[in-house]
């Protein structure tokens, strides 16, 4: 793989629920070191965009190459995706069982091999990161639903990803709890950290993203710099929810 | 609490008014003897005492089998193996519609002569395959009882189909199987008294065989019924202590 080759290269995507068509000739690159914000009202196929690109789904037709690795059902290679490609959920979907610093080091040190304590090591560096350090030792229960998602953020970091996946992020958070999630997705996106993320925090997107996408009914309605996309958008579906998330 | 006391001392009552009127002649002073007997020989575990340590002995290896066996059926018939679902589905459609009697004298009389098996280890597998049909169920139960973004999370840090189950579905499933598994316990030692039908030497057989020295049917009886009861109660306290630590784990 070239230097310069796109990290996330989809060409004509479709995906299909039984007849439903959740995906249509979706096509989509992402560069290296690329903060693509993909919004747009909801079925419109984001979350399943974002899922096939770590292969949580499959699409049924199309071509979908991420980090040189390609994607489809079955792939032996899909398990080594998945350690390029972090990916944090809605629902944070932590591991209940387990501590925090559990949750951030069984991926390192059962999937990638790495000593406990260099584990551990790397696992505390990145709960100081996204500014939760003290609550190592807790289980995932005793946490806020903003703190759970940052121990999320930390046990996908842990991976030392080239590529993080969010969908949703801050949906399932109370108000108060959602900027201290997006406040260390500020700060991972200056780090220079590709990034796809699925979010209706406007202000999130103008502040970080390289390229804005907007999708509706299974389609790529329109894509470009959120200068442009934010002043002038070129459809008037993509006009039209704007102007129904940013009112408010 | 108080219907079951009623309903007991109405059982216990008609038994005991209908032993007087046949003319029953109770012994239950010898019944002490068949648990230990102290003499000058010194200290003997009794013929109920030696039938009750069988049976645990068969109903704990054969309960072994059986989780051995569950968990297999079930990792199969949740996998995406075509082959492998069917296999497990057969299984379980066999096992669960036959009577217990008749698998059994499949393994004994059938598959005994074949595999050359004892009639003790015949008991065994036979009690260990039929309750590994139910206990198959239990770790499926179990297993599907586990949101589906775990798996995602685990999937998506690179765990294998293997290591998922083994450090984070399994280890979450065991708080919804184990009130259900001490119950299949409790099953696999009351249906262990089935094996008393091909002369394996455990509680059951050992109650008969007392009978047929003494004719003290009345009392022996109500002897093993209390010492299966004993046993049972035992292990359902132990699984809710279990369960209790498990609920307060969160």
């Amino acid at each position: 793989m070239s230097d310069n080759a796109p990290t996330i290269q989809a060409t004509h995507l479709d995906k299909f629920y039984g007849k439903f068509q959740a995906l249509k000739n979706v096509s989509l690159s992402v560069q290296p070191g690329e903060r693509v914000v993909i919004c747009g009202p909801s079925g419109s196929g984001k979350s399943t965009l974002i899922r096939c690109i770590n292969g949580l789904e499959s699409h049924d037709a199309g071509k979908l190459v991420v980090d040189g690795i390609e994607v489809f059902e079955g792939s032996p290679n899909l398990r080594q995706l998945r350690q390029e490609v972090g990916m944090v959920f809605q629902q944070f979907n932590l591991f209940p069982h387990l501590t925090v610093l559990e949750n951030l080091t069984i991926g390192p040190i059962r999937v990638r091999k790495i000593p406990k304590a260099e584990a551990e090591a790397s696992a505390r560096k990145y709960l100081e990161r996204v500014r939760i350090p003290e609550q190592a030792d807790k289980y995932p229960s005793q946490l806020s639903g903003g703190q759970q998602q940052r121990v999320a953020i930390a046990r996908s970091l842990c991976m030392e990803t080239r590529v993080l996946l969010f969908d949703e992020p801050t949906s399932a958070l109370d108000p108060e709890m959602i900027n201290e999630v997006l406040d260390v997705m500020v700060d991972l996106a200056e780090s220079g950290m590709t990034m796809v993320c699925v979010t209706h925090e406007m202000g999130f997107a103008r502040k970080v993203a390289d390229t804005m996408v907007f999708m509706d009914n299974g389609e790529i309605i329109e894509t470009g710099p959120p200068s442009q996309f934010f002043t002038q958008p070129k459809t008037e579906r993509c006009r039209a929810f704007l102007e129904q998330i940013l009112v408010h | 609490m108080a219907i079951y006391a009623v309903v007991v001392s109405v059982i216990v009552y008609t038994a005991y008014n209908g032993s007087q009127s046949m003319g029953y002649n109770w012994q239950w002073y010898r019944v002490p003897d068949y648990f230990y007997t102290l003499t000058d020989e010194g200290f003997q575990w009794g013929e109920i005492a030696i039938g009750l340590i069988k049976t645990m002995e068969i109903s704990g290896l054969a309960f072994a089998l059986s989780v051995a066996l569950g968990l297999f059926v079930a990792l199969l018939r949740l996998s995406q193996l075509v082959v492998g679902k069917a296999m497990a589905v057969v299984f379980l459609e066999l096992v669960r519609n036959m009577p217990l009697l008749v698998l059994l004298y499949l393994f004994y009389y059938v598959l005994g002569p074949i595999f050359d098996l004892d009639r003790y280890t015949a008991s065994i597998l036979c009690l260990g395959v039929y309750h590994g049909a139910m206990v198959s169920e239990i770790f499926r139960a179990g297993i599907k009882a586990i949101p589906v973004g775990q798996w995602e999370a685990a999937n998506s840090i690179g765990m294998s189909q293997a290591q998922a189950y083994r450090f984070i579905i399994l280890p979450q499933s065991v708080r919804f199987m184990l009130p259900p598994l001490t119950g299949e316990a409790v099953n696999m030692i009351k249906s262990s008294a089935i094996v008393s039908v091909i002369a394996v030497a455990e509680l059951t057989t050992i109650g008969r065989n007392i009978i047929s020295d003494t004719y003290m049917s009345f009392e022996i009886w109500f002897t093993i019924a209390a010492v299966y009861l004993v046993v049972t109660l035992i292990l359902s306290i132990a699984s809710s202590a279990v369960e209790k630590h498990y609920a307060s784990a969160g």
